[in-house]
């Protein structure tokens, strides 16, 4: 099974936001997300690990299988952890250079994360930067194991 | 005749409302409910007025120009401080000295007094409800100078522990610096007694009043305290302008804090003299629409008076204590006998920010988070809460939306 390119993913989001017609519906499926990610162990839970916002934490995890970058995320804020949720499903499984390059049109379109990512009340941006920062670092050894 | 201040007229709420022309917005396409009134109050439309009318009609630079314009913002913005000085209670109009705000006020204190005071092994006394600008210029200058900050502690209910309070005090205590009304919790501490025990010990005491000049009636003088510092933004003025207040006697003989314009009296590259106060500590330009308009928003207080609009807010904080209480798993942060219009809570198993972005959706503006408090959320063991704080223009019917809004929050996130 070919797993479904960034931007594919991302229009799916984008069409599935399409058919909520009010605010309720729409936050009820992102936090009803948030509460399906899987938790992260508590062993992952690592000061390391932490993106600190100043109102929310989130925690994140990645790794490198196969020559792609797989994604591990937890908040104690349920809303933003769907909203990382969504960052997962679109990023996690696919190469460094696909997730350096992604756009993710998908966050303005929605509309959902322009307020949060705005104000200084999350880490949301500070996550997304992130998740490129690792993906530019599996690059970087990608590289240096594909050299003669 | 002017009526007595200690009176409560009952407040024309609906005619209060109409004077804030943001109340009338929609948010999210509903009305708006603004319950952030700690974090700045709004403003009525003779505040915006009046910064309008200094740029529209007399805009110019102050105390230096001989032509008209100049003269009267000069007059406008010198009235302003005889506004704050009376809304204070200070002695004379040169002790109070305009600020960027309350934190400024306090880093100037710590900058020039701290320096020149402050010597290795000195302590300096503070809460453990401090907002985090009445701490870091505290540890700035312990660091600089190898001095002790030292905490007091606070108890279950959010109120300071006196019997600490009058233990840590000692003969090395040179500042008590402390908050007169706690942002996060609302508590109201007993500053003046607490500033007469600090005396007696030989310490200097600065009050943080960024809350409590909104609520409270203040008098430095009966206070007795040393230092007062307060923005015009919680006061239904502008942003960008506050005051520190000093006794006279004090800010005389401190060092000055910025060099500039206005603050000196004579330059040369030999010597550089300096001017008198209060200008001694305003250099440059100072942010004069913003003074002029400070005054108007004081004006307003004091012809609604603080006794109506305290009788009216603290009506607001018994019913929406009570309406809270009755929300299963809602734990209300702070519960000290005397606060002001102001409720900090908790709901079990929700992160604040959850219920935050829930009631904006429904047009209603409350604080979550830490509330520049951290080490009193440390204390309580939680990352933060939400706080709805109180205006003269709130009323029962937004305490109910709120109430609703919660319930509704809770219904979704749980």
């Amino acid at each position: 099974m070919n797993k479904k390119s960034i931007i594919e993913t991302e229009q799916e989001i984008i069409d599935d936001f399409s058919l909520f017609d009010s605010w309720e519906d729409k936050y009820e499926y992102i936090i009803d997300l948030g509460k399906k990610l899987p938790l992260l162990e508590d062993q992952y839970k690592t000061e390391e690990n932490k993106i600190k916002g100043c109102q929310s934490t989130v925690w994140l995890v990645a790794s490198y299988r196969d020559g792609k970058v797989f994604f591990k995320a937890d908040s104690d804020a349920v809303i933003v952890k769907g909203l990382v949720s969504m960052l997962i499903t679109v990023l996690s499984g696919h190469q460094p250079d696909e997730i350096i390059t992604a756009k993710l049109d998908f966050i303005r379109e929605i509309g959902m994360f322009t307020h949060l990512a705005q104000t200084r009340s999350n880490g949301l941006l500070a996550m997304i930067k992130q998740m490129k920062n690792y993906a530019i670092a599996y690059k970087t050894i990608q590289e240096i194991e594909q050299k003669p | 005749m002017k009526a007595p201040n200690s009176i409560p007229q009952v407040l024309d709420v609906t005619s209060i409302r109409n004077q804030f022309p943001i109340l009338n917005r929609r948010v999210k396409e509903k009305p708006l409910v603004y319950l952030d009134n700690a974090a700045t109050s709004q403003k009525p439309r003779s505040v915006i007025d009046a910064i309008s009318d200094y740029y529209t009609n007399y805009n110019a630079n102050i105390h230096r120009g001989i032509h008209t314009l100049a003269e009267e913002a000069t007059m406008a913005y010198e009235a302003s401080r005889h506004t704050a000085q009376e809304f204070i209670g200070a002695a004379f109009p040169e002790e109070i000295i305009f600020t960027r705000g309350t934190t400024e006020g306090i880093n100037l204190v710590a900058y020039t007094w701290g320096r020149q005071h402050i010597i290795p092994g000195d302590e300096i006394l503070i809460s453990a409800m401090e907002h985090h600008s009445n701490i870091v210029p505290w540890q700035i200058l312990c660091e600089e100078k190898d001095a002790v900050l030292k905490i007091i502690p606070v108890n279950d209910n959010g109120e300071l522990s006196m019997d600490a309070y009058l233990e840590l005090l000692n003969e090395r205590t040179k500042l008590v610096s402390i908050v007169q009304v706690s942002n996060a919790l609302g508590t109201v501490n007993p500053v003046k007694e607490m500033i007469s025990a600090a005396h007696k010990a030989g310490a200097r005491v600065l009050v943080d009043g960024a809350q409590s000049a909104v609520h409270l009636d203040i008098d430095v003088q009966d206070l007795d305290c040393d230092f007062f510092a307060f923005s015009a933004h919680k006061v239904y003025g502008p942003t960008g302008i506050g005051v520190l207040y000093g006794k006279k006697e004090l800010l005389d003989s401190m060092p000055v804090f910025q060099g500039g314009g206005e603050m000196i009296k004579e330059v040369s590259f030999e010597k550089t003299t300096y001017n008198d106060l209060p200008y001694k500590y305003e250099a440059g330009t100072p942010n004069i629409a913003d003074t002029i308009a400070f005054k108007t928003a004081l004006d307003f207080v004091k012809e609604i008076g603080k006794a109506s609009i305290r009788e009216h807010e603290n009506n607001l904080l018994d019913y929406a204590t009570v309406q809270l209480q009755q929300i299963p798993g809602l734990r209300i942060i702070g519960e000290a006998r005397e606060k002001v219009s102001l409720v900090s809570f908790v709901i079990k198993d929700i992160h604040p920010q959850d219920i935050g972005i829930i009631l904006d959706n429904m047009g209603i503006a409350v604080r979550t988070g830490h509330h520049c408090t951290q080490p009193l959320m440390k204390r309580f063991g939680i990352p933060g809460t939400v706080r709805a704080s109180f205006a003269l223009y709130n009323t029962r019917e937004e305490i109910d939306m709120l109430i609703n809004g919660l319930q509704k929050a809770i219904k979704m996130l749980l």
